[in-house]
């Protein structure tokens, strides 16, 4: 993923990625087991777009979709922590330090869910943007 | 219970955990930032004060609660109103000075300290510092210096948690919004 930006955003971007990695990690863990219950890989993905989009955001994921071979991009018409700082291309240098945390959580979450994964957000103009997950199989 | 209830209250759940932990994540990066507990605390107040001073605005369109005429007043607001409003809970109030500018928030529960255990290596980490500069930030908006500061600390042993707010003096000037 290209990273804008003096290399210190670098550093920074993946100390946000690292923290919200752990706080996914965390909220994973204290889910009730019931609710856990998928079938398969795509559930997990909609309990994201669903269930933690909607206690995270009080909303839910616009759509999801996926090539059934692992990759998977979320997209987010109005995210939250992007609606407050502009609209357009105003500000679209900055929009990554609002969306690693973001990616992380989604990424500790998974993690939990016995999925490893690698999870990215791009945004075209604000305040849409799109995450990427694409799961890692060993 | 059906389902969709049940969504609802695990969805709430889910909410104030994760506020928790993002907290929590926040403070131990912090820890790792700063080498000391002294600075880490300045720091959260600093932050703190920069959430306040933009909450303020956030507290005032979402309550419609009208101008305090005293300290009393706005003591009760922010027990009963704002801390009900973002975390749930309302200190109670006591302690009043004689002179009426001084008071405690006394609360039962912290949520942002659910599930956290203060190490020993970090005995003179105020863990919930953020708070005292929302508190003085928001305020510092409506006109009002104060010093807000913990005096009791569940974290730390105490039977409860005990936030000590000192009104300083009224502002008088129009600064435009404050940042440190």
């Amino acid at each position: 993923m290209p990273q804008p930006g003096p290399p210190g955003q670098k550093t920074s971007l993946l100390v946000l990625e690292g923290m919200g990695f752990r706080v996914g990690q965390a909220l994973g863990e204290r889910l009730p087991r019931e609710m856990l219950a998928f079938r398969e890989e795509l559930d997990v993905l909609k309990f994201l777009c669903k269930d933690l989009w909607g206690a995270v955001f009080q909303k839910q994921m616009d759509s999801l979709r996926t090539n059934h071979q692992g990759t998977y991009v979320l997209q987010d018409s109005s995210f939250p922590l992007l609606v407050r700082m502009g609209s357009g291309l105003q500000y679209l240098e900055e929009a990554p330090k609002f969306l690693a945390f973001t990616c992380g959580l989604l990424r500790g979450t998974l993690s939990t869910l016995g999925i490893k994964s690698l999870v990215t957000a791009s945004v075209a103009a604000l305040p849409a943007c799109k995450f990427q997950v694409v799961i890692q199989r060993s | 219970m059906s389902r969709q209830a049940n969504r609802g209250t695990e969805s709430k759940k889910m909410s104030s955990e994760l506020f928790t932990l993002t907290y929590g994540a926040l403070v131990t990066q912090l820890c790792k930032d700063y080498e000391n507990d002294e600075d880490v605390n300045k720091q959260l107040d600093k932050m703190g004060y920069n959430i306040g001073v933009r909450l303020i605005e956030d507290f005032l369109a979402r309550s419609n609660v009208g101008k305090c005429h005293d300290f009393r007043e706005t003591a009760d607001v922010i027990a009963k109103v704002a801390f009900k409003m973002y975390l749930g809970i309302t200190p109670s109030i006591t302690n009043w000075s004689p002179a009426g500018d001084e008071f405690s928030l006394i609360m039962e529960n912290n949520p942002l300290v659910d599930f956290v255990e203060l190490p020993d290596s970090h005995s003179s980490l105020i863990y919930s510092n953020l708070l005292c500069g929302v508190l003085r930030g928001a305020l510092e908006m409506v006109q009002m210096a104060v010093e807000a500061k913990f005096v009791q600390d569940a974290l730390k042993g105490d039977g409860v948690t005990e936030i000590r707010m000192r009104f300083i003096r009224r502002i008088e000037d129009n600064l435009p919004v404050g940042e440190e």
